[in-house]
């Protein structure tokens, strides 16, 4: 199928001789927003980290629109599958607008009049505006991680990668940031989750990727997931999960 | 009292050879600390490309790390007096007996043994930068080159401007070494005013006092520097709900 954006074919990682991927296989489609669960060190974040080369694969394959990645170039692969980090990741030299506009001229070799204007609107989309000439050092953990988003979206990406985008934030701060990763549910774009917020899980995603153990053990939607898991690891994770956090 | 009339008869007498030498000093310095700060800029931007999958390239990029480890290891290793002779006369030695000028002779010896401190210097200063710099500048896609001259250079240099300072003070002083090929600096004048007076010790107190004032000067100068470069930085918030033209400053601090 041409609209499968991301595809992962049996991917393998391994640190030293820690087997952390053992052959993660999924299939992403254009506009798909996928939400991937699962307990501590199951490899969530390795599995993101591998799907735009910021760890390389130690086995198996990444597709982009059906070519493998490691045929693409690097720079434009990596601008149009942007990625939002649990510590935000802010360029800590440069004010929030410039966070967004450099890396545009850059990457995009967009004129900085262009490349400020698709900023600025981002910056709105992100409730932001005001903050435009902070630097990284004088913004909240929420505010850091709108920025950071507005950061992703202003390079245009087909997929945006979010890796725990909540878990670094005090909790009052969550739902402004939550509300804003929804607020993108409408733009088409395709967007894999690694998230704890099992409610935010529920709600937005059209698909739930349960992860244990270096593979995908489970994945439906949420309904199906949540409400029906199949797997008793996946019970197990659920109801210790829900258990104690809600 | 007879030595301090002698002294100031030195200043009187010989001041333009003492303000040559000091210009000479302080234009070797300055050069030699700047051009040593690019090649420790430089290095440290290669050495920290991460290895290519190349197989070819990769031993290039080992070959090219090994070397600059040898560089930084021999300069940091010997004197620079003695570098200043090996070079300048290693040169004369390969051509014939032509020598280099003096001054360029100079500058160069102190950028390369600079360069070799500073080296070390940079590589700190990249360690020290966050991990997530460089992740969050890969990420949009940046190459390692635009990641180095965006995010990380900048944030290096605001870090380690005390050391460059420091090397910069340092040099002052350590360019008297450069009297053994020749060169009109400082401590070469207290030499030429010594054999024209006899006056061994009151030619060095001269020069000594003109060290001091120097590194004494530029220290403070670069502390101004560092604090406007590290000083809080203020930014406007722009509207408000009232009154969205309003700006209101904020004072920047580590951690709102
Ligand atoms: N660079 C690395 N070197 C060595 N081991 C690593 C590295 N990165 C991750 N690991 C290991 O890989 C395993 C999976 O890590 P990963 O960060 O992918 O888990 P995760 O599912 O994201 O967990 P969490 O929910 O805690 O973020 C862990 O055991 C971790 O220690
Ligand atoms: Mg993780």
């Amino acid at each position: 199928m041409t609209d499968t954006v991301i595809k992962l074919d049996h991917l393998e990682k391994t640190f030293g001789d820690h087997k952390v991927l053992c052959g993660v296989d999924l299939e992403v489609k254009k506009g798909e927003i996928i939400s991937v669960i699962g307990s501590s060190g199951s490899g969530k974040s390795t599995m993101l980290r591998c799907i735009n080369l910021l760890e390389e694969p130690t086995g198996g394959k990444v597709y982009y629109k059906g070519t493998s990645v490691t045929e693409l170039n690097l720079s434009s692969y990596r601008a149009s599958v942007g990625m939002v980090f649990q510590q935000f990741n802010l360029f800590n030299n440069m004010t929030a607008l410039e966070n967004c506009v450099r890396p545009q001229i850059k990457v995009l070799k967009r004129t900085r009049e262009e490349a400020e204007k698709v900023a600025r609107e981002f910056i709105e989309r992100v409730g932001m505006s005001a903050y435009v000439n902070a630097r990284p050092s004088q913004l909240s953990g929420g505010q850091k991680q709108r920025i950071a988003i507005a950061r992703a979206l202003s390079m245009n990406p087909e997929v945006i990668l979010f890796d725990e985008p909540t878990s670094a934030l005090d909790p009052e701060m969550v739902g402004e940031v939550l509300d804003v990763i929804k607020g993108l549910a409408g733009m088409g774009l395709t967007m894999i989750v690694v998230t704890h917020e099992m409610a935010f899980a529920k709600e937005v995603s059209d698909r739930v990727v349960f992860m244990d153990g270096g593979v995908v053990l489970e994945e439906g939607t949420p309904d199906e997931l949540f409400g029906n898991p199949k797997m008793q690891r996946t019970k197990e994770f659920l109801a210790r999960f829900l258990g104690s956090a809600e | 009292m007879n030595f301090f009339v002698q002294v100031w008869e030195i200043v009187v007498k010989y001041y333009p050879f003492l303000l040559k030498g000091i210009g000479v000093t302080m234009l070797i310095a300055l050069v030699g600390t700047v051009v040593g700060l690019i090649i420790g800029l430089l290095t440290g931007i290669v050495r920290t490309i991460p290895l290519s999958k190349n197989g070819a390239l990769k031993i290039l990029q080992k070959v090219i790390n090994a070397v600059i480890a040898v560089y930084i290891e021999i300069f940091r290793g010997t004197p620079m007096m003695v570098q200043a002779m090996v070079i300048y006369w290693g040169y004369a030695f390969m051509n014939g007996g032509s020598t280099l000028p003096l001054i360029p002779a100079g500058i160069f010896i102190v950028s390369i043994n600079t360069g070799a401190y500073m080296a070390e210097i940079v590589r700190g200063g990249i360690i020290s930068i966050d991990k997530g710099q460089f992740e969050g500048a890969y990420s949009v896609g940046m190459t390692h080159v635009q990641t180095m001259f965006n995010v990380i250079i900048p944030q290096v240099m605001k870090n380690i401007l005390p050391s460059v300072s420091n090397e910069f003070v340092i040099n002052i002083k350590d360019t008297s070494v450069l009297n053994v090929i020749g060169i009109a600096e400082l401590y070469y004048m207290a030499g030429m005013i010594k054999t024209m007076t006899f006056q061994t010790f009151q030619a060095y107190t001269v020069v000594c006092v003109l060290y001091f004032i120097m590194t004494f000067t530029v220290t403070r100068i670069l502390r101004v520097i560092e604090k406007k470069l590290s000083g809080s930085e203020n930014y406007v918030v722009c509207g408000s709900q009232s009154d969205p033209k309003a700006e209101i400053r904020v004072k920047g601090g580590d951690s709102v």
